[in-house]
């Protein structure tokens, strides 16, 4: 019986098995923030050890960084010590650390796979859930806590659990206005935020592929909303297409040899899984969150539902307090829902096509009076590319601020944040209460959504426009 | 990772159940940088209560929480189990722990010792009559040894291994450096390195 890719990239990384504890497996590249690796990189120290392969690790400012005023100290004496305790853990320990406001620097999601670090068939970690966004390269890439970062720092493995195996068929045509973003939006709200639980994904079919490299980072980014392990897609010619030409891709031979691995690593065709779902694509609308978690979604086109429209008792009682949270009542269309702030941003929507598609939309045109859109570039790289083709123009004309790169208001961590009971149509990933600030609001929905909502001020799409 | 064989304290009868781990940490506390020094952290809101049982002596100066069932519920945080290790807790005896706190807890040393309900009773009621009671606990024969009794509980074997040894993950995996070693030098040649010039 054959393999699918998950257990074939797993195979590969094995360092030692023994029956009745975890498999140690090898780590071919460890990101790391500022916010979840102090602990660990202390954890060495006093341990007396050393970071074990410090060129397989890369360090980024990203969580807590400012997206403006970069000339000036961070104003957080917090946020300040966590940045600068990085740069010292990295001084010392030999990690390479790109620096808020760098040529290089953006959300480390973002940054790997543009500078061609991600590549397939990688086992890759981070201390933050959405590594599993890097798993769109065949990559198996998943979040880790403080003790785990601290070991890989210091073995370059990691123990791990094994994990079952869930196809998510996604066949068909996607309609016109709808994304990536909105296929993953569908497939939490069919499943739940536990329905991947236990497993890895790997997202197949028509649909996936023939989507670009960027629309299957914003469905793997949100594998972890599922409350999956790990979300990822076998590499193709797209795949390829992406990663010729990269900084850190192969060359020349070294190019021929990784070829001919990554394209043996796609799943079998009779390797089984252990689970699976199928998602017809051509009946898939744009899909915006009315509740607290990111399995709270409904089509654009229809209405806040009632907690009565709920069965089990607990959805019932979660329905009733996200409506109360969010300050919204049963049955209202969801077009109808007003908004103050739109977020286009973070790992799941930050990048230059997620940019393009808004600016299109924007182009011409000026978002409403008093609305407030942050347009925060995934990286220092996206930003250049966006200004080199105009596209910080059309966001400026439209009176939206054009940011510098970094997580932003996708955790409010720095001052980018949604005030107490204000509304926010945002590109991010997570719609928890507070999430973007005390008592902030979050609706999750696409680019385009992102940009026609700030046009009209209240949850549209772009054909709403004409 | 400290080893654990045998630890003799003070309990402390903690009447809640469903502590979670936002009781046991705010989360204004993982703001911090280092990875130790949270002592003060631990159960911070709780302890503004005069009357809370960590206030009150000999309990203050205790090592062994006996807790209601379902503790460590909750957020991931590992800085949950590193409040309690700060304090001076060694051992938390409970009816049953949510899962991840009790994967971080055996991570960094402190032990989780399960015990039927009926004996966390008996356990409260006796560090209430006799607040001086030391509890005796003995990790190789899973007990835990009072003046009126010995109870029995459960462990699991892996990480009972490891506590014993004092093995961290760290170190055991470092029992297998040639095999690492083995393994990289099979890695492809072809992939990547973070060293870049214009950092
Ligand atoms: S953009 Fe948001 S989800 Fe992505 S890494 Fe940053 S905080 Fe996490």
């Amino acid at each position: 019986m054959g393999f699918t890719l998950a257990e074939k990239v797993w195979n590969n990384h094995i360092v030692h098995h023994e029956d009745g504890s975890p498999d140690l497996l090898y780590i071919d590249l460890h990101l790391v923030n500022e916010v979840t690796s102090p602990q660990a990189f202390e954890g060495l120290r006093n341990a007396g050890r050393m970071v074990r392969r410090p060129e397989l690790t890369l360090a980024m400012e990203d969580h807590n960084v400012p997206t403006s005023g970069l000339d000036k100290p961070i104003d957080d004496p917090i946020s300040a010590l966590q940045v600068q305790t990085l740069r010292r853990n990295c001084a010392e320990f030999g990690v390479e650390l790109f620096k808020m406001g760098g040529e290089e620097q953006g959300i480390v999601h973002v940054v790997g796979p543009q500078l061609g670090l991600t590549q397939p068939g990688m086992t890759i970690v981070c201390g933050d859930s959405h590594t599993s966004t890097h798993g769109a390269f065949g990559a198996l890439a998943f979040g880790i806590g403080t003790s785990e970062a601290e070991h890989v720092l210091a073995t370059q493995t990691l123990p791990a659990a094994p994990f079952k195996t869930m196809a998510v068929n996604i066949e068909g045509e996607l309609p016109p206005g709808t994304s990536s973003k909105d296929v993953i939006l569908a497939l939490i709200a069919q499943i739940g935020t536990g329905g991947g639980q236990g497993y890895v994904l790997e997202y197949r079919g028509s649909a996936v592929e023939k989507m670009s490299m960027e629309a299957r980072m914003t469905m793997c980014n949100m594998s972890i909303e599922a409350g999956a392990r790990a979300g990822l897609i076998s590499p193709d010619r797209t795949t390829l297409d992406y990663l010729k030409g990269r900084l850190k891709s192969p060359q020349g031979e070294a190019w021929d040899e990784a070829e001919a691995l990554w394209l043996s690593l796609s799943t079998d065709p009779d390797a089984t899984f252990d689970a699976e779902v199928t998602l017809d694509a051509g009946s898939i609308a744009p899909y915006v969150t009315w509740g607290t978690n990111p399995g709270q979604g409904i089509p654009i086109t229809g209405s806040i539902p009632s907690p009565k429209d709920f069965e089990d008792e607990r959805e019932r009682k979660a329905a009733e307090r996200a409506l109360s949270y969010m300050g919204l009542e049963a049955g209202m269309a969801m077009k109808s829902v007003p908004v103050d702030t739109v977020f286009l941003g973070s790992c799941t929507n930050g990048r230059i096509e997620d940019l393009r598609t808004a600016a299109g939309v924007l182009n011409g045109r000026r978002i409403k009076p008093g609305m407030r859109m942050l347009v925060v570039p995934g990286s220092m790289k996206v930003k250049a590319q966006a200004e080199a083709e105009g596209l910080d123009q059309v966001f400026a004309d439209a009176g939206a601020e054009w940011r510098f790169a970094g997580c932003s208001m996708c955790l409010g961590m720095n001052p980018d944040q949604v005030g107490p009971g204000e509304r926010c149509a945002s590109t991010s990933n997570r719609n928890f209460e507070g999430r973007q600030g005390l008592g902030s609001r979050t609706h999750l929905v696409s680019p385009a959504v992102a940009a026609a909502t700030a046009i009209r001020g209240t949850i549209s799409t772009p054909a709403d426009l004409n | 990772m400290q080893k654990f064989t045998t630890h003799t304290g003070t309990g402390i009868p903690l009447r809640r159940n469903n502590i979670d781990t936002d009781q046991i940490i705010p989360s204004r506390f993982l703001k911090r940088v280092s990875r130790s020094g949270f002592e003060d952290a631990l159960f911070a809101e709780w302890r503004k209560d005069p009357d809370f049982i960590l206030n009150t002596a000999p309990y203050s100066g205790g090592s062994i929480l006996v807790a209601g069932t379902d503790f460590g519920i909750g957020s991931s945080r590992e800085h949950a189990v590193w409040g309690l290790l700060d304090y001076g807790i060694r051992v938390v005896v409970s009816a049953r722990f949510a899962d991840i706190f009790r994967g971080n807890s055996g991570k960094a040393g402190l032990l989780t010792v399960q015990v039927s309900e009926d004996d966390v009773d008996r356990l409260w009621d006796l560090l209430d009559r006799e607040p001086q009671t030391d509890l005796l606990v003995d990790l190789s024969s899973q007990t835990i040894t009072t003046p009126e009794s010995v109870i029995k509980f459960d462990v699991d074997p892996y990480v009972k291994w490891r506590l014993e040894m004092g093995y961290d993950d760290i170190s055991l995996t470092e029992q297998h450096a040639d095999r690492i070693e083995a393994y990289e030098r099979r890695r492809p040649g072809f992939l990547p390195d973070c060293r870049f010039q214009s950092a």
